[in-house]
């Protein structure tokens, strides 16, 4: 692969994860951000092959080809499985219109450009360069987390920054430790699992999944 | 052998889990769980006289800290889970829990206590996070154990804040393990990572750190990512509260102190002191002032629970040995006097059907034995001797004043004293207060219950005395922890 070609690859790819992350912001039909979240996995994927093969790594695809399994694949399917049995497929009202949020998405771009400042000046590969945009999607994770009121969009919200995160890694380091990585995603996996349950155990007690009802406790 | 030792504290918990996932809770398989938690206390003890040890190919490391933290998981689950039999017998009868739920009980807690045991044992920053995250999941479920929709709330609250508060935790570690691929070092080892320290960029550690302190403090119930705390310690069923307050809040602790470690040997002192002065300061006020108009006893003690963590803060900020050994004890003498104190909670929960604190005026009247145990605990709490926290807080305050912190000692105090009068005023309305009309006695405490009630007591009250074959374990631990002369 030629420099050339792989930073337009490498760009592309990166391109790809931080668009699927802003059109969260955009679509509001819950079914369409599983699909936006399961695109997003398919470009860290190929974020991941794309590094392993500059590298000449083959234990970097395989890990990508895991990553993409579980973020592509698996995740999706869950949540699907759990908006078919969660009934109602559109967010409410959500705390912040669409206008405002992908205007607050440019300004948390720059806020992650400052941010990521002394990591991309420590090296500055073309892999470190793109971590602003891997910033900004944890950040717009993290928006999506506190402005959107169903259980499965702020689910879609953590993922997000869990994604964001991944890509970090990669892209600084090529990856932390098997042992880690194996951790992490067993973790990210099982905390889904959970909020399944608990999205069960919502509808059950609270006959729906938005997050207003839940003000029982407060001090 | 040695080996063993170490896997052990894992190992045991994990093979009660299995147990019970097998066999069920019933009458025998009850007291499984306190028979592990004997044999996890007993490991701590053996690995605390055994000095540093590893296993599994260095990724499990014991040294001096570690034992510390595992006698404290030990004592803390061995109160919770032998006062476990009574509770689940009590809300049987109630009819809040069922077979199933009792099966997935036994199971979970077992599993949190392993993984527990795994976070103080890991010799890296990654498997320390995913134990940590580990824990986060298995509590979830055990929080919302009533399935009420408290708990429901409590529990999505819980898995959400602590989730996103350990995914900054995780982004700080990846972003320290790029500072030390370029250090030419790429590990995670804190071991290695701050025997290397001076050559990881500071630019970027400065980053990693912050986001480590938050991301942890999130799990440790520091400000600013305390929110969950309240919900998650006053829904869960009593004995998992003990469990959390007592022993998880301390080991998300721990982690911030392995930072500490790192972070001072590349940023020099003044970075994470300020960061946590920072933290703490915040924490204790959060606490002073949610406590003085506080209605609801579980929830009280809840935020106590931040206030101690506060302390904690302070006095890893403060950072010198004498600091250093009033953490450590501070947290062992936390664990035994919260466990007590919300395992009590829950017998007087199981009583009233309420957690409020009017609900409970006249308690030293109505039932004396739950009552007295119930206000040892809070004096224990609030720091008054014989018990072991009174002498923690002066060691902390001391130490403070010599290192030249004394301002934020003394902000802190003056906090203290509110948070000792809000709660003073609290208590005394539950115990000598006018009780509802209708107040008859209560059901007697169960002496399955009372008795590590009075042990849990009894042990914080001589620690305040003595320390014993202790003191050289608490020297020995805060010198790895980074104690300054």
């Amino acid at each position: 692969m030629t420099d050339a070609m792989y930073i337009q690859l490498l760009d592309l790819a990166c391109g790809a994860f931080l668009l699927t992350g802003v059109l969260v912001l955009w679509r509001r039909e819950l079914s369409a951000i599983v699909w936006l979240f399961a695109l997003q996995g398919v470009a860290l994927t190929a974020l991941v092959v794309i590094l392993g093969v500059r590298q000449d790594s083959l234990e970097l695809i395989m890990v990508g080809v895991g990553v993409g399994a579980l973020r592509a694949g698996l995740l999706p399917y869950l949540m699907r499985r759990a908006l078919v049995a969660g009934g109602a497929g559109r967010e409410t009202q959500p705390l912040v219109n669409v206008a405002t949020s992908l205007l607050v998405a440019a300004v948390l771009a720059m806020l992650a450009y400052a941010l990521s400042q002394p990591l991309v000046r420590l090296s500055p590969t073309p892999a470190t360069q793109t971590v602003p945009i891997a910033l900004t999607v944890l950040l717009i994770g993290f928006f999506v987390l506190v402005t959107r009121r169903r259980a499965l969009s702020q689910l879609v919200g953590f993922l997000l920054m869990d994604n964001a995160i991944t890509a970090t890694a990669f892209l600084t380091t090529s990856g932390v430790p098997l042992v880690v990585e194996l951790g992490i995603s067993l973790d990210v996996l099982l905390a889904v699992l959970v909020l399944q349950v608990l999205t069960t155990w919502m509808c059950a007690v609270f006959g729906g999944t938005d997050l207003d009802e839940l003000r029982e406790l407060h001090d | 052998m040695d080996s063993l030792l170490v896997i052990a504290p894992v190992a045991v918990p994990v093979a009660a889990a299995g147990l019970y996932a097998v066999l069920g809770w019933n009458r025998i398989t009850a007291w499984l769980g306190t028979l592990s938690a004997a044999g996890l206390l007993a490991c701590a003890i053996a690995l605390s006289a055994a000095g540093r040890h590893d296993a599994l190919g260095g990724l499990l490391v014991s040294d001096a800290l570690s034992a510390f933290m595992l006698l404290v998981i030990g004592a803390v689950a061995l109160l919770a889970m032998a006062a476990s039999p009574a509770y689940l017998v009590a809300e049987l009868a109630a009819g809040h829990t069922g077979p199933r739920a009792m099966r997935r009980y036994g199971v979970l807690t077992q599993a949190f206590i392993a993984a527990m045991a795994l976070a103080v044992l890991a010799s890296s920053l990654g498997l320390l996070w995913v134990a940590i995250e580990a824990t986060t999941i298995l509590t979830a479920l055990l929080v919302g154990h009533r399935r009420t929709r408290q708990a429901t709330e409590a529990a999505w609250k819980y898995v959400v804040i602590c989730s996103v508060g350990i995914a900054l935790a995780l982004l700080g570690i990846v972003i320290a393990y790029y500072a030390s691929t370029h250090a030419g070092v790429a590990s995670l080892d804190w071991a290695v990572l701050a025997e290397h320290a001076g050559r990881l960029d500071p630019g970027v550690m400065r980053v990693a750190v912050m986001l480590l302190v938050l991301g942890f403090g999130a799990k440790a119930g520091l400000a600013p990512m305390h929110a969950w705390l309240p919900d998650a310690h006053s829904q869960a069923p009593a004995p998992v509260s003990a469990l959390m307050s007592g022993a998880l809040l301390s080991v998300a602790f721990y982690a911030i102190l392995r930072v500490k470690v790192i972070a001072d040997a590349a940023l020099g002192a003044g970075f994470t002191r300020a960061l946590l002065v920072i933290v703490a300061l915040a924490s204790l006020t959060v606490a002073a002032l949610l406590l003085i108009g506080q209605r609801d006893y579980k929830r009280l003690l809840a935020y106590s629970s931040i206030e101690h963590m506060g302390l904690l803060a302070l006095g890893a900020a403060i950072g010198n040995s004498l600091a250093l050994v009033a953490v450590l004890l501070h947290i062992l003498g936390h664990g035994l006097g919260k466990s007590v104190l919300f395992l009590s909670a829950g017998q007087l929960h199981q009583a009233l059907g309420s957690s409020r604190i009017h609900a409970t005026g006249g308690l030293l009247a109505r039932a004396p034995l739950l009552a007295g145990v119930f206000a040892l605990g809070l004096l224990a709490l609030l720091g008054l001797p014989p018990f072991s926290l009174f002498a923690s807080e002066l060691g902390i305050a001391r130490a403070g004043f010599d290192a030249g912190l004394g301002w934020a000692v003394a902000a802190a105090l003056v906090l203290m004293l509110l948070i000792v009068a809000a709660i003073g005023r609290h208590a005394l309305r539950m115990l000598l207060g006018a009780g509802p009309d209708e107040a008859g006695s209560l059901s007697v405490l169960p002496r399955t219950v009372a008795t590590p009630l009075i042990a849990g007591l009894a042990a914080c009250a001589v620690l305040g005395i003595t320390l014993g074959p202790l003191h050289p374990l608490l020297q020995a631990a805060a010198t790895i922890a980074g104690a300054t002369p």
